[in-house]
């Protein structure tokens, strides 16, 4: 009954090709808009907004990331952690070679250092594919771990192996460091994750996202249409790698306040797959609502069976976590193998027609 | 519609020559020293029994297979070798026999995907999706409305592909290839699986294709009566070998192209 | 200059003045690649069988020594432990075929892929949930396996080799001489091929697909048991061994995804060659290089022949 397309025509190919043209979807996403920036901030406790909702921002965006190389070209890669980690170590090095630049620039040209390394990692998609790729970049992850540990420069020779993040201002505000409010950094990231959602989709929705998604599904007739496979290719990773690598510095920067190799392992890589799997191959709100999913699911088991007069230990719930989070995996790629995303789709089409059945 | 640059050929002269092409995978030679031309407006059909080495043909002329002896010469340009993007850029575009579709995408994202050549709007305008890059898109969605009007495939523009009756399928992929704006269309079995009517439908479209918009047509089809009617020219291959080449008329009399089809061995 | 020589020289030069320090690291070598390569051919027993490629096969290997200690340490005697675990590592196989093989059974190969990480988490946890997870003892003596050393004085120097690594390799030997005749002169054995080979064309003679994946995993799982224990007498029985696991990936890559010789010679190039980089020219770098070194041996391998040294090679067809 509210959502109906019926009145709504589009008079020109523009209209028609906005990317939100029912009316609903833009209200409801203003809506989303207005909670986020608004209603969070003034109403929501520090702790819901450090541990739940700038974390969740944050992998969000390391799902888009994934989501693009994966998800929409088809190139399974299990180096997300390694990418992400060199975004926080670039921001890392930056920062303290230049103090007085705005951190913010340094966060979104660390970025770039993650596009770099992911073009690099990326060459050999031109002759390898599917699985194999993935081994590939299991080797990128490897060996960016190591590079953690053992390239005492990246750390500024701290005995330690770790970075502490040093204090930033943005136009008089502390933004990092330990004495930054939750709600300055959470709306730091706020604005970055959703500016770059944006920009992210904007970019499926044309030329490229196309061509991804063309090479993702049959790249044989792409070539032979003239798409061109290794720069298309090498351009997800860039822009994957991009995302990651923003997503690592703002981790580090706007959320841990500090970073140790263990930080960006092999688990980070399995973690966000397991978010755009869950949440939906090939889609940005699929990657949204996969690291809620992912990311909420420890910390609902954490708090709710206390309350329901359950006690678990803390090492319980991580195994439970697992077990969850595998069973899920598997659950979905049964059910659904297109994720939440699909379900969500589902669920537009049956309040289309709702309070009809059909 | 013509693709833009290269040399102007005219009708009736050579658009693409085939000479003395050879290829084989390991042991298996699939095609063996096979010349023939295809002439601008024309439909040219290639045909013969299974195994015959068609669809090889095809795979040479787009680039997809690189001979290992032979010589492809198109629009007064000789290459040995022919590549993908070659062979696209210079407006030779086709469909193929196991519908080749993008089925994670809808039928209007597939056509759009025809269009990516001719997209150039740079990387900093499609990051914003306004301005030229906007601009471009609509401009190009005007013109794939004009193909999915031709081809009659209104209702289902937004519909993954994946969910599409075949019949439609192949429409949508013929759709995707004219939006090449292709000088050359190469169609592979192009009413494969088909019933009468939707034969008859894709025949029309064929014909209007040639007709309408100029393109040469070459195509690989095992429906007689299809390529009595729709082709100038036919090729006949059997085993790797051609066997015949002339008029429709001129090649159904030729007792080899029979013996080949009845399996009589030679 | 110097560098060069560094790189270059000098390693081969120790390698010919310690001639039994080189003999000694080529056995250590060895013994990481055995248990590499028994990683490796639990992944291609799968896959050679269902097409699936088994990213859990590490974990079964952590999970069926958990499995073994975790009963032996509630008081079930040594061999009837062992029995269990193989029960438990049946019921495993039938579980996985039921519960993700058959609905999946049309998919894409990327889907069932990703099941098997899914799998793998879960039986981390599960693991992790009933045994806990603090490294625990593999109970080698009650197994009857070998301790102690053998030393020889050999090539200026001395050389020490573990009895347990060399029960290892011949274990090892053995079920992969076993295995090989099994698949080649069985009934079972040439099913196995049949259904690798075309799932539709195994089933069109009658073969059930269903029950061949049940025995494949369960003998990938008996595979994993033998390498869980190995592995858990030289060091402790932990989910460490997880990660040590995904080793086996590039020894797929080199031996090819098919090939039962191949996962031997494979894992032998891996382990001989991480090692042997680790020790003469990690130093040079800072060391720790056997994170990586595999992985980045599997790329470069992969540039240049990407179906592996045992492979086919795949020819496109449109």
């Amino acid at each position: 009954m509210f959502y109906r397309e019926a009145g709504q025509f589009k008079t020109t190919y523009a209209s028609d090709e906005a990317i939100f043209p029912i009316l609903q979807d833009r209200i409801g996403i203003l809506i989303i808009l207005a909670v986020a920036f608004v209603v969070i901030p003034a109403f929501g406790n520090d702790f819901f907004i450090n541990a739940v909702m700038t974390p969740f921002l944050i992998f969000s965006l390391a799902s888009i990331g994934l989501n693009l190389l994966t998800g929409y070209t088809g190139l399974l890669s299990l180096g997300t952690g390694g990418f992400m980690g060199i975004g926080a170590y670039a921001c890392y090095k930056l920062t303290t070679i230049f103090p007085d630049v705005n951190i913010i620039v340094w966060i979104i040209v660390s970025g770039f250092f993650s596009a770099a390394v992911g073009v690099l990692f990326g060459l050999p998609s031109l002759r390898i594919k599917g699985f194999y790729l993935a081994i590939a970049t299991l080797a990128a992850q490897f060996f960016l771990e190591w590079c953690f540990i053992r390239i005492p420069w990246l750390y500024n020779y701290n005995v330690s192996a770790a970075i502490e993040v040093p204090q930033r201002e943005l136009f008089g505000v502390i933004i990092t460091g330990p004495r930054a409010t939750a709600e300055t950094r959470y709306l730091i990231v706020l604005t970055i994750v959703t500016v770059m959602t944006w920009v992210a989709s904007n970019i499926v929705h044309g030329r490229i996202g196309r061509m991804w998604m063309a090479v993702r599904d049959m790249d044989i007739a792409a070539e032979l249409m003239g798409i061109r496979l290794l720069p298309t290719k090498l351009l997800a990773f860039a822009v994957s790698s991009f995302y990651c690598g923003v997503a690592g510095a703002l981790l580090v920067f706007l959320w841990y306040g500090g970073a140790e190799s263990t930080v960006f392992s092999i688990n980070e890589s399995f973690t966000v797959l397991f978010m755009i799997i869950i949440g939906g191959l090939g889609s940005l709100l699929g990657s949204f609502l996969g690291a809620a999913l992912i990311y909420i699911l420890p910390i609902v088991l954490r708090f709710v069976p206390p309350e329901l007069g359950i006690p678990l230990h803390a090492a319980t719930v991580e195994h439970i976590t697992f077990m969850i989070t595998g069973a899920l995996i598997v659950f979905f790629l049964i059910a659904e193998p297109a994720g939440l995303a699909r379900l969500w789709q589902i669920g537009k089409q049956k309040l289309r027609v709702w309070p009809f059945p059909y | 519609m013509r693709a833009p640059g290269g040399p102007e050929v005219a009708v009736g002269d050579v658009l693409l020559a085939v000479e003395n092409v050879s290829l084989s995978f390991g042991g298996v030679k699939a095609v063996s020293d096979v010349s023939f031309d295809i002439r601008k407006g024309e439909i040219r059909a290639i045909i013969g029994p299974n195994g015959a080495g068609k669809t090889s043909m095809l795979n040479v002329i787009n680039g997809f297979y690189q001979p290992q002896q032979g010589r492809i010469t198109f629009k007064g340009e000789t290459h040995a070798k022919m590549r993908p993007h070659e062979a696209a850029s210079g407006g030779i575009a086709r469909t193929f026999q196991n519908v080749a579709l993008f089925r994670g995408m809808t039928a209007l994202d597939n056509i759009m995907a025809g269009r990516t050549l001719k997209m150039h709007s740079n990387f900093f305008w499609q990051l914003l999706r306004y301005g030229p890059a906007m601009r471009e898109e609509v401009q190009h969605r005007r013109r794939v409305e004009e193909i999915i009007d031709f081809l009659k495939i209104q209702e289902i523009r937004r519909v993954p592909v994946g969910r599409l009756p075949y019949g439609l399928q192949k429409r949508v992929e013929l759709g995707r290839a004219l939006a090449m704006e292709p000088e050359l269309l190469l169609l592979d079995e192009p009413m494969a699986g088909m019933n009468i009517e939707e034969k008859e439908d894709m025949s029309r479209f064929v014909l209007d294709v040639n007709d309408y918009y100029g393109t040469t047509i070459a195509l690989i089809e095992h429906d007689m009566g299809v390529v009595m009617d729709l082709s100038d020219r036919v090729v006949v291959l059997d085993h790797g070998i051609k066997i015949a080449d002339g008029t429709p008329e001129g090649v159904k009399g030729n007792q080899a192209v029979i013996d080949a089809y009845l399996g009589v061995a030679h | 200059m110097g560098l060069l020589y560094q790189i270059f020289i000098d390693p081969f030069v120790q390698m010919g003045t310690a001639p039994d320090l080189f003999v000694q690291t080529l056995w250590e070598g060895m013994v990481g690649g055995v248990l590499y390569a028994l990683i490796a051919l639990g992944f291609v027993l799968i896959f050679k069988a269902s097409g699936v490629f088994n990213f859990a096969q590490g974990i079964m290997v952590v999970f069926a020594a958990l499995t073994l200690v975790g009963l032996y340490n509630a008081g079930v005697p040594a061999f009837l432990a062992l029995g269990l675990t193989i029960a438990v590592m049946f019921a495993l196989a039938f579980t996985v075929e039921r519960a993700v093989l058959r609905p999946l059974v049309n998919q894409p190969d990327i889907i069932l892929f990703m099941a098997t990480f899914g799998l793998t988490y879960f039986l981390i946890g599960f693991g992790q949930f009933v045994f806990g997870g603090e490294p625990k003892v593999m109970i080698t003596e009650q197994l009857y396996l070998p301790k102690g050393t053998i030393t020889y004085k050999a090539l200026g120097g001395v050389i020490s080799l573990q009895k347990l690594d060399i029960a290892a390799a011949v274990i090892a030997s053995v079920m992969v001489a076993g295995l090989a005749v099994f698949f080649s002169k069985t009934r079972i054995g040439r099913a196995l091929r049949a259904v690798a080979d075309s799932h539709s064309a195994a089933l069109s003679v009658g073969i059930s697909l269903e029950q061949i994946w049940v025995i494949v995993w369960f003998a990938a799982g008996l595979v994993a048991l033998v390498t869980g224990i190995m592995w858990g007498a030289r060091s402790d029985v932990s989910f460490a061994l997880d990660v040590i696991a995904l080793k086996a990936l590039p020894v797929l890559i080199l031996g090819g995804l098919t090939s039962i010789p191949g996962a031997i010679v494979g894992g032998l190039i891996i382990g001989i060659g991480e090692k042997l980089w680790e020790f003469y020219w990690g130093p040079l770098i800072g060391g720790g290089t056997d994170s990586w070194f595999a992985f980045v041996l599997a790329l470069v391998f992969l540039l240049f022949r990407p179906q592996g040294l045992f492979g086919e090679r795949i020819i496109e067809r449109v």
